[in-house]
């Protein structure tokens, strides 16, 4: 059940070149929300569609975004300050199954797919488990969340030009540690996300990636949010991010 | 309070406006937003013979004030809407408007003649798709083949039959007056406008499809042109939409000639878009003292 809050900033920060997080009064979102779902944001009278952000966090009613500045949609919503008014819908999608990942799950984030894996790592301590988490990024200028990640877990950061911590990708990481593990969640570029579902399943391991796609009605209406599926008989099958993902089962995608 | 109802060929909607097909699934997602029996009528996603899987992502562009989208008619298929989607949509008080594809003209009889048996009020028949291959928007575009598959699909019909028009022609009327001839009960226009987006840092085309149809804000004014010139030239009802966003603009929509209207593209942007226009449309007629709809209906001064 999704439904359309009109909800009022609370903190905007600037946390790098070109990226930002958004906090918002969102109490009715926040009740609904589980991890890895999104919201949908209206950004300003000259953007036609709403922007698909993906809940990195809540708590006591507030809803955590963090994003990147990419064009004029997202130029918009990163100008916000404390008390303006965002028109929301939330929490829309389905999210990532923590408890099906095991006692010691990994959740990756690659670049701006860090965000969400953020509140799926929280959920997964609560639930008894020892998550660890492995956020892969461009370069220095680009980490993001790397204490929020630490104050709860074990977390391993690469940078691909090696400019800070580890140089590498998150599947050199991954594929090191991934013995000592029961499940994996992820998020980030596609060619990341197949390169670790293809490492989880040579492993025998449970997979969940969250995929992107642009979007229009953000609810599952208007079937333009497509994303290539197996179908039962071998076939290719569409279904739609916004309402059958963001997060799939890797298995189920068509690479 | 002014009356909203509005006779259209025969079926009674409780106000003029209605969902366009295709921005509105089967209803359930923006069910969970408002109440169904508040629309006049549900156009609901168009539906072919059998399953269609859609074009690949992208599917969507956005533009200034629109959209292109390049779905490709992704459906589950006729039977599937009969059996599943009707009984839920049922449940509210509104009208259904079936919509139908095909890429014959024997595909169009057969789909017409089974939808008819089905529990819909309205057949809205699209002859007009700019994102599937054959059939589509080949139809709609040359007044012979319009003449040819309207006919022929109105001998099957039991329920009152829509034409949908394409707005990608030289001359609307020649095509709106060949669907009236060969028996179309109504007429609904526009269909989306053919359009293309480049990336212009990787050169290649955004959509899956390279081109797709415009909707949205951006195409009202040809929608309320295409409408006004429709309304001269035929007697027929007219379902008009394209860019509606607010009441005042279906007050515009309207007076050029609508009868009735189809929102679309304005519920990405705002999922309540057609509750508030309602609302809009009766305050404005009340304001205004205008009585009841058809009053307003074609009445625009030249
Ligand atoms: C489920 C989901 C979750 C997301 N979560 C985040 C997040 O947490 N943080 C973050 O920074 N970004 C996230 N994104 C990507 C974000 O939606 C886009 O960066 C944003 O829409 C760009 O809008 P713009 O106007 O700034 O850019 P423009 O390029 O000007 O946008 C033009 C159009 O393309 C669409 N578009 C462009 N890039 C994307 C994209 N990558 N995905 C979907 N639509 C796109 C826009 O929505 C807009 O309609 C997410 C995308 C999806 C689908
Ligand atoms: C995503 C999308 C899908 C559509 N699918 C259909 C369809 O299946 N059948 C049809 O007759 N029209 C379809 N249309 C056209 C709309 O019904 C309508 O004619 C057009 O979008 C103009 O109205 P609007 O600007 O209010 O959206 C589609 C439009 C959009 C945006
Ligand atoms: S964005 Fe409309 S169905 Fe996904």
């Amino acid at each position: 059940m999704s439904i359309q809050e009109i909800c009022r900033v609370a903190d905007c920060t600037r946390l790098g070149e070109g990226l930002y997080s958004i906090t918002m009064h969102a109490p009715a979102i926040c009740e609904k929300t589980q991890v890895g779902q999104f919201v949908h944001i209206a950004c300003g009278e000259g953007n036609l569609l709403r922007r698909p952000i993906s809940i990195c966090d809540w708590q006591d009613g507030k809803l955590r975004i963090v994003f990147q500045v990419k064009g004029e949609g997202t130029k918009w919503l990163a100008a916000r300050k404390e008390g303006d008014e965002l028109d929301v819908l939330g929490p829309l999608g389905h999210g990532f199954d923590t408890k099906a990942l095991g006692d010691k799950p990994i959740f990756i984030g690659g670049g701006i797919g860090v965000p969400p894996m953020l509140a799926c790592v929280k959920k997964a301590v609560g639930e008894g488990a020892q998550p660890r988490a492995v956020l892969g990024f461009r370069n220095k200028d680009a980490v993001i969340l790397e204490d929020d990640f630490k104050a709860v877990c074990e977390a391993f950061v690469t940078t691909d030009d090696g400019s800070y911590a580890r140089h590498g990708f998150v599947t050199d990481v991954l594929k090191e540690i991934v013995a000592d593990t029961t499940g994996v969640a992820a998020c980030g570029p596609k060619p990341m996300l197949k390169a670790i579902a293809a490492i989880a399943d040579a492993a025998g391991l449970p997979c969940q990636v969250s995929m992107e796609e642009r979007m229009g009605c953000g609810i599952g209406a208007c079937l333009v949010c497509a994303c290539a599926l197996k179908a039962e008989n071998g076939e290719t099958r569409y279904g739609h991010v916004c309402k059958d993902g963001p997060v799939f089962d890797a298995k189920e995608v068509a690479w | 309070m002014a009356d909203l109802r509005v006779n259209f060929c025969g079926v009674e909607l409780k106000n003029p406006i209605t969902t366009a097909s295709g921005t509105f699934g089967f209803g359930h997602e923006y069910g969970e937003f408002f109440d169904l029996s508040l629309l006049g009528g549900v156009g609901v996603k168009g539906l072919t013979p059998t399953e269609r899987l859609g074009n690949p992502a992208p599917r969507i562009a956005e533009t200034p004030a629109g959209i292109l989208n390049c779905v490709g008619l992704q459906n589950p298929g006729i039977d599937r809407f009969i059996e599943e989607q009707i009984p839920f949509l049922r449940q509210y008080d509104t009208a259904i408007i079936a919509n139908v594809s095909g890429n014959t003209v024997e595909e169009y009889e057969g789909m017409v003649e089974k939808i008819s048996d089905a529990d819909v009020d309205l057949i809205e028949m699209n002859i007009s798709c700019p994102n599937v291959k054959c059939g589509g928007m080949a139809f709609g575009t040359r007044p012979d083949m319009v003449e040819e598959v309207v006919s022929a699909a109105k001998k099957k019909a039991k329920k009152p039959l829509i034409v949908k028009l394409s707005p990608n022609v030289t001359d609307i009327t020649e095509i709106a007056r060949a669907a009236e001839a060969a028996g179309a009960d109504a007429l609904s226009l526009i269909n989306t406008l053919l359009g293309m987006r480049i990336n212009i840092e990787t050169r290649k085309p955004i959509l899956s499809n390279i081109m797709g149809g415009l909707s949205g804000p951006a195409v009202f004014p040809v929608a309320v042109r295409m409408v006004y010139q429709v309304r001269k030239a035929v007697s027929v009802p007219i379902l008009g939409m394209g860019g509606i966003r607010t009441g005042k603009d279906i007050v515009e929509m309207l007076l050029a000639g609508a009868d009735a209207v189809a929102m679309g593209t304005v519920m990405f942007a705002d999922p309540m878009a057609p509750v508030k226009a309602l609302r809009e449309l009766e305050d404005w007629m009340d304001a205004h003292g205008v009585k009841s709809v058809s009053e307003l209906s074609g009445a625009v001064e030249v």
